[in-house]
């Protein structure tokens, strides 16, 4: 930098000036104990209000979960459930009833839930290929659908592991001998129906001689309008996790009784998986969870705590401000 | 290596300055009184007497045997450099590179050195893990940050190297006049040079590579070299040509010059030389004498003709100049093993998930059909993602440092420059200085600043110490008063005080102004003489002032002495009247221009004569104040030269009127022993004024005459000829014999104090670095009083210190039997700790003051340990004579046995090996020379810059560069931590719940611009306020920041974090729905809320560090956090294939889900909250010094005057507890005054 430069900087004060110089103007904030008494108090009127409407909002939500994995299975099969599941000539049906506590609006929301299932596998979540999915078999490189890939040495649409073992229980709900009104539409997320799987994807080659895994498709109704596939491809975070299966769309009565007639075909026998059939309104927030609600008046409340704490020890052990006596300096001085 | 070269030499150069006294004028003899000469010159030669001169005597018979052999090969064609382009002569261009890489080598050598670090070693091995199938992550997500991280460090590298190139280019293209054909010279660049060309170089130019010396500007071929860059020492050496080719002293002999010259190969050793020159068929052995050295400089003479022998590298002074040693910083050095510590974290988490894997494969996996055949083995992830943003913050420090316009020196146009960004935070940590003192804490220049003739002083009598003493009592006083609420009595000082105190508190820039006003009287800067050389002021004495003084005679004799006794000549100037003067000494030019000043003017040398232009006072007064100015010649009929054991030096002149007077000039106590009885009657009031000139770090010297019968003279005169004419190893004691014998019964006129002048802002300086608990070692080439007289001038010594000094006695010295002077130190060194314990007590500190030869001795094996104990322990280390070697030596030492932070400054080439040595290396760059430069990792224009250096951006960068590393590592733990939670949710089998590009921008994008903010503008508090707590700097050296407990807070503090951020979200978002519309969580949406939890929390967090909030915090800190979001949007929005889990992620999933945005809310605000609670109670209860000073600069702002009042109380109180530096001197001399006071009034 020259001479005049720095001339130049001197009479203007520019910000860049300001900035090589580490002069910029600054806020610096200083932690007082008023600040970090009304802090506290800030969090705890936050959260405990947020946590009380969440709480409340949680439990709106009706929620009925029925395990049926064991019970679905007749008693004669129980000690050897993995052989009555693999064994086709078996009827696989079976009934369950559901009893309705509480009024629960419609849309009523049906949920499997899978215990113990490990979607998130990363072996299970690479095995896709979402170029197929959206092209079909015009696009060929589906590598990363081993070991599902070929069938017969014809590609396998759609691919992969994922697919493959598509979970394919079904459930019809009857209410006093009426069949409840069920809709299975919109159940995946639109943007998945739109752009990741094809309109014109047909399944093909799928489940088809010795690689037969879960559910089967019907190979006329294009992937795009597959939402149980759909629903499937999106790999859950956790070894256990719901996944949508309709809607009841009529509201249910307290004391109703609903009888499920469901197919059993989904193998969770070989690896100690629990199946769930879970009824749930939901609420703004979303399902049936305390756990929010209940941090939230946790934390609310424990920050009011430390906000008393920190005033009673304030106003105990004061230490004045810009103590002069804690200064280094000083410090020596008094221990000689 | 060249070291030993340094140190042979320097025990030569010891030996030829005691023998100064020898060297008498007959050598110059030889010079013909045919040749032509201008009129009047004088011989240079003969008044520069060295005792280096003892020149033809010197035959290297047994060396001049070896040329030809191996290693002595070298042929030098003169003035054919045709003959050198090809081979076996073909020797290297004179162009010079001390850049480290070069276009090709650049990309290899680099890469090495960045992979040598553990970090960068580190995420390489994660980069190469990635390559593997194996991995987890995409390849690219690994490798991209790799190539940013080490890519920045090189372009760092790139640069700093570029600098050096500039600089190089700088130096090659530097022009030198060079033999054409014919006798005509013309300019030539230096890098063009070649071996075997002719070269002429003018008067104070450097010499352009190693020349061999033909002919000078003086007949006799001599000429005067000053060696400063080469090893430090300041005056000035004689180079002598060889007498045949003495008459090549023009430009037209040259065109037929021709002469072969075989001498040694290139090497480093630069006070040997060997060769032969063959010239007219005759060969004459050459040596050291005829060898002029790159890097030195042409002085006093108006140029001479050589041939150039060495070129480029091949010099000897190149040769010399060692690779500077990349250092690391104790901080960097420490990360090492964070990196080791959470690299063993990441492989016992690596393990745990491998094991788990296994186990579980074995046991359960084969039943999840879902996955088939599921036989590979999985590798855990690595989550590589130690990032190294440092280097780009640090080499924005050194940008900022460099800018500071503080630290720019307006007269040279000079501003600091950090070399090495890499230690920067060092610079915070460093507990000892070491510093050179000639170029460094002086300027080379000497002053003539006050003078007790007859028993009076002139020039001001108090010392600057009493000045600031009184004063600061004063304003004690008034603050008393004040307090006691004494308020109506107004006094001016009180208001002084007021409005200072005012500006303080407002913390303006005049702050530093005011509030050192105390001691910026130290400083002559403002009152800089107009007159170089001389700083005096006392209107009795000036113009011409003193003729109205009653002591009439003494003055006079006084200024006669300092006129005539000399060995100076005068120059004519551009200005009619004033004269400027060459003296071999600085000191002695400084007399010479005070008796100008006084109207003693010398203007005229002659072998015999010295005329004097004097101002008459007994003559007629002509006018009022217009006396006559008559010319008086004195005939100079010996001259008894100084030496340093003499110590003395007289002339004896005989006046117009035949009437002989000695004069003499010398130490004090050599003076008054030599004095005649009736030639004491000043002695007392002289002896006082002696004192206090010594408390101010003049250097005195008492001025003495006597009259000299013509019949003892004559009788004297005899005895002192013959003595003059012997020749033998007496000769020596005999001349001093006889010197004695006339220098007796000396009267006494007085003495003169000459300031070796400090540079602007030392005194300062030092005191504000002492206050800051630094502590400074003085090492210089000097002699020990010169290096006392500038330890009390910077006030690292005072007069109430206890002073040990060792040093051998001369007996010792003489018999140089190692274990008589081992036991002699030793002896020393024993009797000083035993008064050391003796006194700890008391408040007294101790000052070291070792000599070169005594610091040899105490340097061995068992000495060393009880002598750097001893060091240690003394307030202030002053070691004197010693050489470039011992000076890297005593570093090294200091640094090992003390394991403190050292810094080493300096400012010539002597002090290279310091430089390097130390922790920190600093050169002044002020001064001509740019080797002390070269090597150091920061270069100051002057050294008063070190203040501003250390205590403002060394105490900045070390909190932020410990801050941002602590940072760095809470961050990663986090981060990486959630990933590990996950692998134990996935059955360890390596799936990541974050997408790739989620995990590549988390270092590179989403938290990297509030690091950089942190590390580069992060204040503590503000640059006046550290300079007025110097004490704050303490930190550093202490390690508050970056102390183990500290790191492993840190890293628990990440641990704490990432639990709550990742078990926050699994519990809140699975398994029930998350949205009214009752759609469920899956991997995509979940990893992306987590990940919004993490980047709000490391943001957050590193906005709870920051104290010092710009609009450029505020920015990356919220804009980081933005720009998360909006990179999740634009990756979502790009085709599924591409965004992979992010896709629509935002738009359509999270976005819209209220739950997002309490989970978001709620995790940043626990996951902070254990730090939050962590630093208000240390706040509260604990408090650290910057939080103490934040709060009273900011909270006390807009309170009464009592608080301003506290504020500057609290600012004398943290000075207290230094031993060494102005302040502490006027404490103690305030203590003094006041038990002298108390004692006075219980006497009343």
């Amino acid at each position: 930098m020259t001479d005049t430069d720095r001339v130049r900087h001197r009479d203007t004060k520019t910000a860049f000036y300001l900035f090589t110089q580490q002069k910029l103007p600054a806020c610096k904030p200083v932690l007082t104990p008023a600040w970090v008494i009304t802090i506290f108090l800030f969090t705890g009127f936050i959260f405990i209000p947020l946590g009380l409407v969440t709480l409340r909002a949680s439990r709106s939500v009706i929620e009925i979960v029925e395990r049926y994995d064991t019970e679905c299975v007749p008693e004669p099969f129980r000690i050897d459930k993995v052989s009555y599941i693999q064994d086709d000539s078996i009827p696989k049906n079976c009934s369950l009833f559901l009893k309705v506590h509480k009024y629960m609006k419609a849309p009523i929301y049906i949920y499997y839930q899978l215990d113990n299932y490990y979607q998130n596998h990363r072996r299970y979540v690479k095995s896709r290929s979402d170029q197929q999915l959206l092209n079909g078999q015009k696009y060929q490189a589906t590598s990363s659908c081993q070991p599902v890939e070929f069938n017969n040495a014809r590609p396998i649409v759609p691919c992969g592991l994922i697919a493959w073992s598509l979970f394919n229980d079904t459930f019809t709900f009857i209410r006093e001998r009426a069949e409840l009104k069920v809709n299975r539409k919109n159940i995946a997320w639109k943007s998945d129906r739109d752009h990741k799987f094809g309109k014109n994807v047909y399944p093909s080659n799928f489940q088809n001689g010795t690689l037969i895994g879960g559910g089967k498709l019907n190979p006329r109704i294009p992937l795009s309008d597959q939402e149980d596939l759909i629903v499937w491809m999106r790999t859950s975070a956790l070894p256990s996790f719901r996944k949508l299966y309709g809607r009841i769309e009529e509201d249910l009565d307290a004391d109703d009784v609903v009888l499920v007639q469901l197919m059993n075909n989904y193998n969770t026998y070989s690896f100690g998986g629990k199946k769930k059939l879970v009824l749930s309104t939901s609420s703004w927030l979303g399902g049936k969870n305390d756990f929010f609600g209940l941090a939230c008046v946790f934390v609310g409340s424990s920050s009011l705590i430390l906000a008393i704490v920190f005033m009673l020890l304030h106003l105990k052990f004061q230490r004045p401000y810009g103590d002069k006596t804690c200064l280094p300096w000083n410090r020596k001085s008094l221990s000689g | 290596m060249t070291i030993v070269g340094i140190c042979s030499f320097f025990v030569e150069g010891q030996g030829s300055t005691a023998e100064e006294g020898a060297g008498t004028c007959e050598v110059v003899e030889i010079a013909a009184s045919t040749r032509r000469r201008k009129m009047g010159m004088v011989r240079w030669s003969k008044l520069y007497s060295f005792a280096c001169l003892r020149t033809s005597t010197y035959e290297p018979s047994a060396a001049q045997e070896l040329i030809g052999q191996p290693g002595f090969s070298r042929v030098v064609f003169c003035n054919e450099p045709h003959r050198h382009k090809r081979k076996p002569y073909k020797y290297p261009y004179n162009y010079i590179s001390t850049t480290k890489y070069n276009v090709l080598t650049f990309l290899p050598r680099a890469l090495f050195e960045q992979f040598r670090r553990v970090a960068n070693f580190y995420f390489l091995l994660a980069a190469v893990l990635s390559l593997a199938s194996l991995a987890p992550l995409s390849r690219a997500s690994l490798i991209v940050p790799l190539v940013f991280v080490v890519g920045i460090s090189m372009l760092k590298e790139a640069v700093e190297d570029w600098h050096r190139f500039l600089q190089d280019l700088n130096v090659n293209n530097r022009t030198v006049k060079a033999h054409a054909s014919n006798g005509e010279f013309v300019d030539k660049l230096w890098k063009e040079l070649r071996v075997g060309d002719v070269v002429k170089v003018n008067k104070d130019e450097y010499f352009p590579s190693d020349l061999l010396l033909l002919s000078s500007s003086y007949e006799d071929g001599v000429c005067y070299v000053e060696t400063m860059n080469l090893d430090g020492e300041t005056n000035l050496k004689i180079k002598r040509s060889l007498e045949d080719t003495l008459s090549l002293n023009e430009d037209e002999e040259f065109g037929r010059f021709k002469a072969t010259v075989r001498c040694e190969d290139p090497n480093p050793n630069l006070y040997t030389f060997v060769g032969n020159l063959e010239f007219e068929n005759e060969s004459h052995p050459l040596s050291p004498a005829q060898l002029l050295l790159r890097d030195s400089k042409l002085r006093n003479t108006d140029y001479v003709y050589g041939v150039v022998i060495f070129s480029g590298h091949d010099t000897k002074a190149v040769r010399n100049s060692t690779r500077s040693p990349s250092k690391r910083s104790r901080v960097e050095r420490k990360m090492d093993h964070i990196i080791y510590l959470l690299f063993s974290m990441l492989l016992l988490v690596s393990l745990v998930s491998s094991i788990g894997s296994s186990l579980l494969m074995k046991h359960d996996m084969d039943d999840w059909w879902y996955l088939q055949l599921p036989d590979d083995n999985k590798v855990p992830d690595l989550e590589g993602s130690d990032s190294k943003k440092e280097d780009l913050v640090k080499v924005l420090q050194a940008m900022l440092i460099n800018k500071d316009i503080e630290m720019y020196d307006e007269a040279a146009c000079k501003s600091v420059q950090a070399r090495t960004s890499n230690l920067n935070e060092e610079l915070g940590q460093v507990e000892m200085i070491l510093s050179d003192k000639t170029g460094t804490l002086t300027c080379n220049q000497m002053e003539f600043r006050k003078c007790s003739i007859a028993g009076i002083s002139y020039g001001g009598d108090t010392t600057e110490v009493d000045l600031a003493a009184s004063k600061r009592m004063n304003a004690d006083f008034e603050a008393c008063q004040f307090s006691i609420g004494e308020s109506d009595r107004i006094s001016q000082s009180f208001e002084v005080s007021n409005f200072s105190a005012e500006k303080a508190v407002l913390g303006c820039p005049e702050v530093q102004d005011n509030a050192n006003k105390g001691i910026s009287r130290l400083s002559r800067t403002e009152e800089e003489s107009v007159i170089k050389g001389f700083n005096f002021r006392d209107d009795r004495l000036m113009n011409k002032n003193w003729i109205h003084r009653s002591s009439l005679l003494e003055i006079t004799m006084f200024f006669r002495v300092m006129a005539l006794c000399h060995t100076g000549i005068p120059i004519e100037d551009d200005k009619i009247d004033k004269l400027r003067y060459e003296a071999e000494s600085p000191e002695e030019v400084a007399f010479l221009i005070a008796s100008q000043e006084f109207e003693f003017q010398f203007c005229r040398r002659t072998q015999s004569v010295m005329v004097l232009k004097e101002f008459d006072p007994s003559g007629k007064e002509v006018e009022r104040y217009h006396f006559k100015v008559i010319f008086r010649e004195y005939k100079l009929l010996n001259l008894l030269e100084f030496s340093s054991s003499r110590k003395r030096m007289s002339v004896i002149v005989s006046n117009e009127d035949g009437q002989i007077f000695l004069l003499c000039k010398g130490a004090d106590s050599i003076i008054f022993d030599r004095l005649a009885d009736n030639g004491r009657t000043y002695e007392q009031a002289t002896t006082l004024h002696l004192s206090n000139y010594a408390e101010d770090g003049f250097r005195t010297l008492a001025f003495a005459y006597r009259i000299v019968e013509a019949a003892e003279y004559e009788c004297w005169n005899t005895a002192f000829t013959k003595a003059k004419t012997t020749v033998g190893p007496e000769r020596e004691e005999l001349l001093e014999k006889a010197s004695e014998m006339i220098e007796k019964d000396l009267i006494l006129l007085g003495v003169a104090a000459v300031e070796d002048k400090l540079q602007k802002g030392v005194p300062e300086c030092i005191d504000k670095l002492a206050q800051a608990g630094l502590k400074i070692w003085l090492l210089t080439g000097d002699k020990r009083e010169t290096a006392i007289n500038i330890g009390f001038a910077c006030s690292l010594l005072r007069q109430d210190m206890k002073q040990f000094h060792l040093s051998l006695s001369r007996e010792a010295e003489s018999n140089n039997q190692v274990k008589a002077m081992k036991e002699e130190i030793l002896h020393q060194i024993e009797n000083s700790y035993k008064v050391m314990c003796e006194e700890r007590n008391k408040e007294a500190p101790f000052a070291l003051v070792i000599d070169g030869k005594a610091f040899e001795i105490a340097l061995r094996g068992d000495v060393k340990d009880e002598f750097l104990q001893l060091a240690v322990n003394c307030a202030s280390v002053i070691c004197c004579r010693v050489s470039p070697k011992q000076k890297a030596l005593i570093t090294r030492l200091v640094k090992e046995y003390t394991g403190k932070t050292t810094l080493a400054i300096g400012d010539g080439a002597n002090d290279v090996g310091m430089i390097q040595e130390a922790d920190i290396g600093v050169g002044i760059s002020g001064m001509e020379g740019m080797q002390a430069v070269m090597a150091s990792d920061f270069s100051l224009p002057q050294f008063r810059f070190l203040e501003r250096l250390l205590i403002v951006h060394g105490h900045w960068c070390y909190q932020r560069i410990s801050k941002m590393v602590l940072y760095f590592v809470y961050k990663n733990v986090a981060f990486g931590l959630t990933l590990f939670y996950f692998e134990l949710y996935t059955s360890f089998s390596g799936e990541v719940l974050y997408d790739d590009w989620y995990m590549t921008m988390f270092n590179v994008l989403l938290t990297s611009l509030p690091v950089i903010a942190l590390g580069v503008l992060e204040q503590d508090v503000s640059s006046d306020v550290c300079l007025q707590f110097p004490a704050l700097y303490q930190q550093g050296p202490r390690n508050v920041h970056f102390k183990w407990s500290r790191i492993i807070g840190w890293i628990l503090n990440g641990v704490v974090s990432s639990l709550v951020i990742f078990l926050a979200n699994i519990y809140i978002l699975s398994p029930s729905a998350y949205r009214q519309n009752g759609y469920v969580a899956d991997i995509s949406s979940l990893g992306a809320i987590t990940y919004t939890c993490i980047i709000w929390t490391v943001n957050c967090q590193i906005a709870l560090i920051t104290s010092h909030f710009t609009w450029i915090q505020h920015l990356s800190i919220w804009g980081s956090i933005l720009l998360w979001y909006i990179f999740l949007v634009l990756y979502g929005a790009l085709p599924p294939y591409l965004s992979g889990k992010a896709f629509h992620v935002f738009i359509e999933e999270i976005g819209p889900a209220p739950l997002y945005w309490m989970v978001t809310l709620l995790v940043v605000i626990v996951s902070l909250l254990p730090y939050f609670i962590h630093i208000v109670i240390q706040r509260s209860f604990n408090p650290m010094d910057d939080h103490i000073i934040q709060e009273m600069k900011y909270c006390f702002r807009k309170d009464d005057v009592t608080d301003n009042q506290t504020w500057i109380r609290e600012q004398r109180n943290s000075q207290r507890s230094t031993r060494i530096g102005f302040s502490a001197r006027v404490d103690a001399k305030i203590v003094i005054q006041r038990t002298v006071a108390s004692k006075e009034t219980i006497n009343l």
